[in-house]
C-alpha cells in the first residue's frame, strides 16, 4: 500500500484555519524562522480517512479477532469508557488549571477521578496508597525501584542488587537496571517455580528488593509464595509485585496480604483500557504504609470539607515522575471499568480468565508440550517442541494463527521454554470463539506430523508474507524520503 | 455488569472437559491463609448509572474557561477527522505489533509518524513515541551518557521546569552531575553556558521557545558544543516548527518534545506524546520501539518493528531504556493531525498562532501598569510584568471566564509579578479583547 506521502497532489489541503481576525504581525528575524519546509503529506480529508481507514483494516485487534496474547490480557475494551473519557469537562482540562487557582477548586472532577480509583485499587490489591503517576507499566517498574531505592536511603542503608528470577519481562531487570542496581538473576526449578534454595542462597543484606509477577509468567500461582516474601523481610529486602497478571487475582488474592511492599498495575491490562497499538497505558503504583511517604508529588488528598487538593508538601517524596497527574484519560477509563464491574464484577472476571485459561490447557495438553503440567491461572504455557522436531517452530503456528483469523499466543516467551506459546484467553471470549481457535491448534499440530510445509509457508492469505527482518535490521530505512 | 460470555451450560461443560467440580477448585493453589483480608468494593453499576455519574463529575471541572495557560501544554483546535481515525478500534484495540503480517496498517502508520516527526525536526531518524515531552528529554540525556561515556549535562533553566524536576527524580540514584544555566533577560546566558562546557560535558539541553516563550537561535552554542564533543539537545515545541528554524537546521544532534499540540486533548495532563528524533549516526542508542521497512518473501514492501537488539526484551538489564509500551495512539493523532494540515497548513497554523499573540501582546501592553517583556522575539507565549501579584489576578479572572495565563511566581522565586500568556490559534479577537478589558478592570 502506498505511503501517505506518495498519495495526493501538490496543493491539496485537508484542513484549513480559519481567515486572520487580527493585524498582520512583523514576521520574525530570518535566523529564527527555518529555512527548509518540512515535506509533509499533500492530501484531502477524505484522502487522510481513506488512508488511515485502509491502513486499519490491515491489523488485528480484539474489537476484529481473537487475540490471546500472553501477558497482555487483550480482554474486551468496553466502548462506553470511550465516550466518558471524550467529555468535554475531562477532555479539555488544562493540567495547569488546579495549580493556578490556589488549591484546584477548578478540577475537582478530574481530582475525584483520581482520588477514587487511589482507594479502589488500594483495596483490590491491599495497599496502603496509591499514585496514579506513572505513565506505562514499565515506567510504573521504575518508579517502583525508585521507592525501593528512596526506602533503604532513608534508612541508611546501601544495597546493591535487585533479584529477578529467570522467567520474569525484560523491562524487570531493564527497570532495575535504569534506577541503579545490578540484577541477581534466579533460575526457574524443575517444578516451574523459582528456584528457592539459590534464591535463599543469593539473599543478603545487599539486596534492595525481589521483583516477582504472581500468578508467574508460566501462569503459575506460587504456594510458596509468602514464605519468599519472608525470607526477603527478614533480609530487610523489599518485595516488588509485577501487576502484569493481576487479572487472576482480583478478589482472590492480594498482594498486599502476602506481604509485597510496592505493586504496579497496568490499567490496559487489567482493568479493560485499549492498548491502543502500543500505548497509551498507565502503570499506578501501590505501596504498603512504610513507603507512603516517598510517593512522587503532587499526592492528592481529601480535605475535611470534602473537596480535593493537590499536596506537594511531602519532603520525603521521590519528586515528579509525570509532568502531571498520570494518564488521565486512561486512568478514567479503567475508573468507569472498575465502577461497572464492582465487586462481584472484578471476581468474575478473574474466575472466568482462569477457567477459560483452564478450558484451553486441558484441550490441548493432549496435542502439545506442556512443560509445566498443572492448574494453571489465567493463562497457560505450552511448548512448540514436539512440532518442532518435524520443522514447524513456534513462529510457523504463530503464522498459521494469523492466516485463520487468529493473533497468535505470545510466542517465544517466558525465555525459560523452548518454543514458548503463551496463551492468555481472558475472560470476555465465549466458549464457541475459545472451540475455534483450540480446534485449530489441534489441526496444527496435525498439520505438523503430515504436512509441515502447510505450517511453515504461512501465510498465504495477509497483505505480506514473511517479512524480512535481517534486511531491516542491516539496512534500516527508518522513514520516507521525499 | 461484567463482559463475561458464558451461560450456566457453558461454564458446566467447560469444567468437565478440565476435570473439575467447580471453578473454586481452579484456584487451589492460594492458600488459604492468603485469601483477602477484605475486598470491599462497591457493587457494580448498570452503563447509564455509571455514566451519569462520570458526566456529573466532569461538570464539576471548569473547563469552560477561556483559556491562555500554556506553560508547555497548548490548546489547541482538533479537527473531528483526527478523532474520527483514532476512534476506529482496528487501531486502538490492537496492541503493539509484534506480528507484523497482521499489523501493516500499525506499523506504516508508524513509519509515517517516524518520516513527520524527521520532516518537523530536520533530523534523521525518529522513534516510534516516548511517554511525554520530561521522559523524552531523560532519555535524550541518557543517551548522551551513553555515547559519550561523560556523565555532565548542562541544561539551561528556560527548560520547562516541570522537565528539569523529573530529570533530577530519574536520575537521583545515578552518578550524573547537572548544571543549570540561568536564563537572562529572557535568553540562556552563553557566558555561564561557555564557562561550564567542557570537555566532561555529555549534552547541552535548550528548549526554543523556552519556558518564557522566548525564541532564540541557537547556532553559536551548538557549534561550541560539538567542540568539545559534547550531544546538543534540543526540546521543541512542534507546533511552533511550522515557522521556527528546525533543530537538524541548527546544528542539534537530538530534538526531543511534548506532542500534546498535534491533535492531543489536553485531558488534565495525559495521554501526552514524548517524541524523539535525532542524527542517523545516533539511532542504535536510541530507546523504544523503531519501525523500519524492508520487504516480504516476493519482494513486495512491508513494515517491522526493527534494531529491536537495543531492547529490554532482548537485552534485558543490557538494554537501552526499559521502555515497552509507549504512546502508540498518541503518535497516531499527530500523524493524522499533520497530514491534515500538511505542509502549508502546518505553516498556516504556526502563523496564526503567531500573529494572535503578537496582537494580543499590542493589546495587552496598552494597560496602564502592564508592561509586556519584548528583550527577546516570542512564538505564541510571552510574559508579563502585573503591577501586582499575577495569583491574585489569575483568581479574579476566572470569576470573569479566563484562565488568564500562569502565574510565573509558582515555579520562581521573585516572579511573583509575572504572567505566562499562551495564545492559540484558538482564541478569537474577541477572546483577547475580552482578555484585556477584564484584566483592566481586576487591576
Amino acid at each position: 500500500m502506498k505511503l501517505i506521502f506518495e498519495k495526493g497532489r501538490h496543493g491539496r489541503r485537508g484542513y484549513v484555519q480559519a481567515k486572520s481576525d487580527v493585524p498582520e504581525a512583523k514576521p520574525l528575524d530570518k535566523r529564527y524562522r527555518r529555512h527548509k519546509d518540512p515535506c509533509l503529506a499533500f492530501v484531502s480529508e477524505l484522502d487522510v480517512v481513506r488512508h488511515y481507514s485502509e491502513l486499519s483494516r490491515l491489523n488485528y485487534s480484539v474489537d476484529t479477532n481473537f487475540y490471546p496474547l500472553g501477558s497482555c490480557t487483550m480482554k474486551y475494551n468496553p466502548k462506553f469508557t470511550e465516550r466518558i473519557a471524550s467529555l468535554d469537562g475531562f477532555a479539555q482540562v488544562h493540567p495547569l488549571l488546579p495549580q493556578i487557582s490556589g488549591g484546584g477548586m477548578l478540577a475537582q472532577g478530574s481530582l475525584e477521578v483520581l482520588y477514587d480509583t487511589e482507594k479502589l485499587l488500594a483495596e483490590i490489591t491491599g495497599m496502603s496508597a496509591f499514585t496514579m503517576q506513572p505513565l506505562a507499566g514499565a515506567h510504573g517498574e521504575l518508579t517502583g525501584v525508585m521507592l525501593v531505592a528512596a526506602y533503604h536511603k532513608a534508612s541508611g542503608s546501601r544495597r546493591k542488587y535487585v533479584i529477578v528470577p529467570d522467567s520474569s519481562h525484560g523491562t524487570n531487570p531493564a527497570s532495575a537496571a535504569i534506577a541503579g542496581y545490578d540484577v541477581i538473576v534466579i533460575r526457574t526449578a524443575a517444578d516451574g517455580y523459582m528456584d528457592l534454595e539459590e534464591y535463599k542462597r543469593r539473599m543478603d543484606g545487599n539486596v534492595a528488593a525481589v521483583m516477582l509477577t504472581c500468578p508467574d509468567t508460566l501462569g503459575l500461582f506460587n504456594p510458596r509464595i509468602k514464605e519468599i516474601a519472608d525470607i526477603a523481610h527478614k533480609a530487610g529486602a523489599l518485595m516488588y509485585y509485577d501487576g502484569a497478571n493481576l487479572n487472576a487475582m482480583l478478589g482472590k488474592c492480594r498482594p498486599g496480604d502476602i506481604g509485597f511492599d510496592v505493586v504496579h498495575i497496568n490499567l490496559h491490562k487489567t482493568f479493560a483500557t485499549p492498548h491502543g497499538g502500543g500505548g497509551p497505558g498507565a502503570g499506578p503504583v501501590g505501596v504498603s504504609g512504610k513507603l507512603a511517604d516517598f510517593l512522587p508529588i503532587p499526592r492528592v488528598i481529601r480535605r475535611t470539607d470534602g473537596t480535593f487538593a493537590l499536596d506537594y508538601h511531602r519532603h520525603k517524596s521521590i519528586g515528579y515522575i509525570a509532568p502531571f497527574y498520570g494518564n488521565f484519560g486512561v486512568v478514567l477509563k479503567a475508573y468507569a471499568y472498575m465502577l461497572l464491574l464492582g465487586r462481584e464484577g472484578l471476581i468474575g472476571a478473574a474466575e472466568t480468565a482462569v477457567l477459560n485459561a483452564n478450558y484451553c490447557l486441558a484441550r490441548l495438553k493432549g496435542h502439545y508440550e506442556l512443560p509445566y503440567g498443572r492448574t494453571c491461572m489465567h493463562e497457560c504455557v505450552f511448548s512448540a517442541s514436539r512440532q518442532a522436531k518435524n520443522g514447524v517452530h513456534a513462529i510457523d503456528i504463530a503464522k498459521y494463527l494469523i492466516d485463520r483469523g487468529y493473533h497468535p499466543p505470545t510466542i517465544y516467551f517466558p525465555l525459560i521454554v523452548k518454543e514458548a506459546l503463551m496463551i492468555e484467553p481472558t475472560e470476555t471470549e465465549s466458549k464457541e470463539t475459545l472451540d475455534g481457535f483450540l480446534d485449530t491448534m489441534v489441526e496444527i499440530a496435525r498439520l505438523a506430523e503430515k504436512d509441515p510445509a502447510s505450517v511453515t509457508q504461512a501465510p498465504l492469505h495477509m497483505p505480506v508474507k514473511r517479512l524480512d527482518e535481517t534486511k531491516a535490521a542491516r539496512e534500516p530505512n527508518l522513514r520516507w524520503q521525499p | 455488569m461484567n463482559y463475561i460470555p458464558h451461560t450456566k451450560d457453558d461454564v458446566g461443560k467447560m469444567l468437565e472437559t478440565i476435570g473439575v467440580s467447580s471453578i473454586d477448585s481452579l484456584f487451589s493453589d492460594i492458600p488459604q491463609a492468603l485469601r483477602p483480608k477484605s475486598f470491599n468494593i462497591p457493587q457494580g453499576r448498570s452503563e447509564l448509572e455509571v455514566t451519569e455519574r462520570l458526566r456529573r463529575l466532569s461538570l464539576k471541572n471548569a473547563a469552560h474557561l477561556i483559556n491562555f495557560v500554556g506553560a508547555g501544554f497548548y490548546d489547541h483546535f482538533i479537527p473531528a477527522a483526527v478523532d474520527a481515525i483514532v476512534n476506529r478500534p482496528e487501531f486502538y484495540t490492537a496492541y503493539t505489533p509484534y506480528q507484523p503480517e497482521c499489523s501493516q496498517g500499525w506499523l506504516q502508520a508508524i513509519y509515517e509518524y517516524q518520516t513527520v516527526i524527521c520532516e518537523l525536526t530536520g533530523l534523521d531518524a525518529a522513534n516510534a513515541s516516548l511517554y511525554d515531552g520530561g521522559t523524552a528529554i531523560y532519555e535524550a540525556a541518557m543517551m548522551a551518557v551513553r555515547l559519550t561515556k561523560r556523565n555532565k549535562i548542562i541544561m539551561d533553566s528556560g527548560v520547562n521546569l516541570i522537565y528539569r524536576t523529573m530529570l533530577y527524580t530519574y536520575t537521583s540514584n545515578l552518578s550524573v552531575e547537572f548544571v543549570e544555566i540561568p536564563v537572562v533577560h529572557g535568553q540562556s546566558s552563553r557566558e555561564e553556558l561557555f564557562k561550564h562546557l567542557d570537555d566532561k560535558t555529555a549534552a547541552v539541553i535548550l528548549q526554543n521557545p523556552n519556558f518564557f516563550g522566548a525564541v532564540d537561535d541557537y547556532t553559536d552554542i551548538v557549534e561550541r558544543v560539538h567542540k568539545h564533543g559534547a550531544l546538543a539537545v534540543a526540546s521543541v515545541y512542534p507546533v511552533s516548527l511550522g515557522m521556527l528554524r528546525s533543530p537538524g537546521e541548527t546544528g542539534f544532534d537530538i530534538a526531543v518534545g511534548e506532542g500534546q499540540s498535534l491533535g492531543i486533548p489536553l485531558s488534565f495532563g495525559g495521554p501526552y506524546l514524548g517524541f524523539m528524533a535525532a542524527k542517523k549516526e545516533l539511532v542504535r542508542q536510541m530507546p523504544g520501539r523503531i519501525v523500519g521497512a524492508t520487504v516480504d518473501k516476493d519482494g513486495k514492501r512491508g513494515f517491522v518493528l526493527t534494531l529491536q537488539t537495543r531492547e529490554q526484551h532482548i537485552r534485558r538489564e543490557k538494554a537501552t531504556s526499559n521502555i515497552c509500551s509507549n504512546e502508540a495512539l498518541c503518535a497516531l493523532r499527530a500523524a493524522v493531525f499533520v497530514s491534515l494540515l500538511g505542509t502549508e497548513g502546518l505553516k498556516e497554523l504556526a502563523q496564526r498562532n503567531f500573529e494572535k499573540a503578537e496582537f494580543a501582546k499590542c493589546e495587552l501592553s496598552k494597560i496602564p501598569g502592564v508592561e509586556v517583556k519584548r528583550s527577546s522575539p516570542t512564538f505564541n507565549e510571552f510574559t508579563v510584568l502585573l503591577p501586582g501579584h499575577a495569583d491574585e489576578a489569575v483568581y479574579s479572572m476566572i470569576d470573569k471566564g479566563f484562565a488568564c495565563g500562569f502565574p510565573l511566581g509558582r515555579f520562581y522565586k521573585g516572579m511573583d509579578r509575572y504572567l505566562l500568556v499562551a495564545v492559540t490559534e484558538k482564541r478569537t479577537r474577541e477572546d483577547i479583547r475580552g482578555l484585556v478589558d477584564s484584566l483592566e478592570a481586576v487591576l
